[in-house]
């Protein structure tokens, strides 16, 4: 794929975001986010674990994983992403465990987010600070 | 269908009853953002995968909503229980209305 | 003539202004492929590199969760691209009714070519890589036409190549023949190119380990070409990498396929003679 200089630094900004351009459409924040999964009700610190990297070489492609133990459903959250909401995680009756790892785009440093809905009802939540470089030269 | 889409799974081929093991996906795909602009100045329209799913002999392992934020060429790691011999199923659903499934036998020995 | 002062002063100002950060050497840690291809990723300089003692590979300066991508072929991106390229490999294209397959059968009978290119062809008396010789297989015994140097066809094919070589020791020739090849490339690593007027050697060699505002500078080796970039998610060549530096130190770059770059890729290559081939590897 070749990108033109003016592509890149779009791309550079975060995979998906537009500092610069109004935002045309309202993007839902993350608290807002918060409060549709968990209808508002309580949510408790920890409880679950959110590992992501302390430096992301590159926003683009950040490895992530979640392990909630007890957890129906997990909603991972980029607060500092134009649109917030990244994954929502439900684990059905032949989950192995409440683990899950995958890979997700970060437009810059920011706070990445993890809220379990629990089989009992409540809520846990985890933060993990990601920092962004906007690097890698060239290309 | 966009294109060049292929979906790769690894699963261990046997187990014991009701061991637990460890499944990764990969499916190849753009994940257009839809805030990216394309050469001509336009945003490029958002194009992504948005639900991935798995299942074991028809019962739910995992259930994924994906969102813009995950990367190109969507990549899932996670744990299933087997029960018995069967077959895990996955489905990847595209915006674009496009399914595309894989399956992997497993045996229990 | 004004604008030139300007343009020379602002040069200057950008040339100054970039700072080698602090020194956050190689990584100490050591890859090993699938669990059974050991990856030869640090080891001697070859004895015609002046500016190096220990060679490494660019694994050594990426993060953990990069290195680790790599160290499985379900979790590299880039071998998407390799699987690609397989089913192009048997597929019949032009007019002679061929695949790649139809002469050399699995891709694994490719393994060890990699290694050795670019190398000098005789038949046609120049400097080949990889690429061009895809090319020629395409045109000259398939009938079918040349792809583009950074067409994904092109890019994937070379993965697949390289892939099969993973774990043997990049050997490339620079005696012979491809000495002439080999002195203008070594000319090119040291000159400096650009308003930032910046070589080669400048960050890759000089600097290799320190950081260039928030990139962690490796020794700029191309053993690990094509290479699976988290940035643009795509699989990179090297000539696309050489035109991204090049770029970089703000210069009018030469274009990928171009003798210079061939030149270049040879030079660069034999500073890279004992790592093992990676392609296609993951890099930031």
């Amino acid at each position: 794929m070749i990108f033109s200089r003016r592509e890149l630094l779009i791309v550079g900004a975060g995979a998906s975001l537009t500092m610069a351009l109004p935002i045309m459409t309202h993007a839902a924040t993350s608290d807002e986010l918060i409060a549709t999964f968990t209808g508002g009700a309580a949510v408790a610190e920890g409880g679950i674990t959110l590992t992501a990297p302390e430096i992301a070489e590159n926003g683009n492609t950040v490895p992530v994983s979640i392990d909630a133990p007890g957890a129906s459903e997990v909603l991972i959250l980029a607060t500092g992403n134009p649109n917030a909401d990244v994954a929502t995680f439900k684990f059905g009756p032949l989950a192995g465990s409440f683990v899950a790892s995958t890979r997700i785009r970060l437009a810059k440093t920011q706070d990445v987010v993890a809220i379990a809905k629990m089989a009992d009802g409540s809520f846990a939540s985890a933060k993990s600070t990601v920092k962004v470089t906007i690097g890698g030269c060239g290309g | 269908m966009a294109e060049d889409v292929k979906p790769r799974v690894k699963v261990p081929k046997t187990a014991a009853a009701g061991e637990v093991i460890t499944i990764k996906t990969l499916i190849s795909h753009q994940m257009e953002s839809g805030q990216r602009k394309g050469k001509d100045g336009n945003l490029i329209p958002r194009s992504i995968i948005n639900r991935f799913t798995c299942d074991f002999n028809g019962e739910n392992v995992i259930d994924v909503v994906l969102e813009p934020a995950i990367s190109t060429n969507p990549y899932f790691e996670f744990d299933a229980k087997v029960p018995a011999s069967g077959e895990f199923k996955f489905t990847w659903y595209d915006d674009d209305g496009s399914v595309y499934e894989d399956t992997k036998a497993i045996t229990v020995n | 003539m004004k604008n030139q002062k300007i343009l020379g002063l602002i040069g200057l100002t950008a040339a100054c202004s970039i700072g080698f950060g602090a020194i956050a050497g190689p990584a100490d840690d050591s890859l090993v492929i699938n669990g059974e291809t050991e990856i030869v990723t640090k080891t001697t300089a070859p004895a015609y590199i002046d500016g190096l003692s220990e060679i490494y590979s660019g694994w050594h300066f990426r993060e953990a969760d990069t290195r680790v991508m790599q160290a499985d072929d379900f979790d590299n991106p880039g071998m998407l691209g390799v699987e690609a390229a397989k089913d192009v490999w048997s597929e019949v294209d032009g007019s002679e009714g061929k695949a790649c397959a139809s002469c050399h059968d699995d891709p694994a009978s490719m393994a060890g070519v990699r290694t050795q290119m670019p190398k000098f062809n005789e038949a046609k008396g120049t400097m080949y890589t990889m690429e061009m010789y895809i090319n020629d297989c395409r045109t000259e015994r398939m009938g079918a036409e040349a792809w583009g140097w950074d067409d994904s066809d092109m890019i994937n094919m070379t993965a697949l190549i390289s892939s099969v070589s993973r774990g043997l020791p990049m050997s490339v020739a620079v005696d012979g023949p491809a000495a002439p090849f080999w002195e203008q490339g070594k000319e090119m690593y040291y000159t400096r190119y650009g308003q930032l007027e910046l070589s080669c050697a400048n960050c890759h060699e000089d600097n290799y380990g320190n950081y260039i505002r928030a990139d962690h500078l490796s020794q700029g080796q191309i053993n690990g070409f094509p290479v699976y970039r988290l940035k643009s998610a795509d699989l990179s060549s090297i000539h696309n990498r050489f035109k991204g530096c090049i770029r970089d130190t703000r210069a009018e770059t030469f274009k990928p396929g171009s003798p210079e770059f061939i030149a270049l890729e040879l030079y660069v290559a034999s500073r890279g003679n004992g790592l093992s081939v990676e392609g296609p590897s993951v890099r930031n």
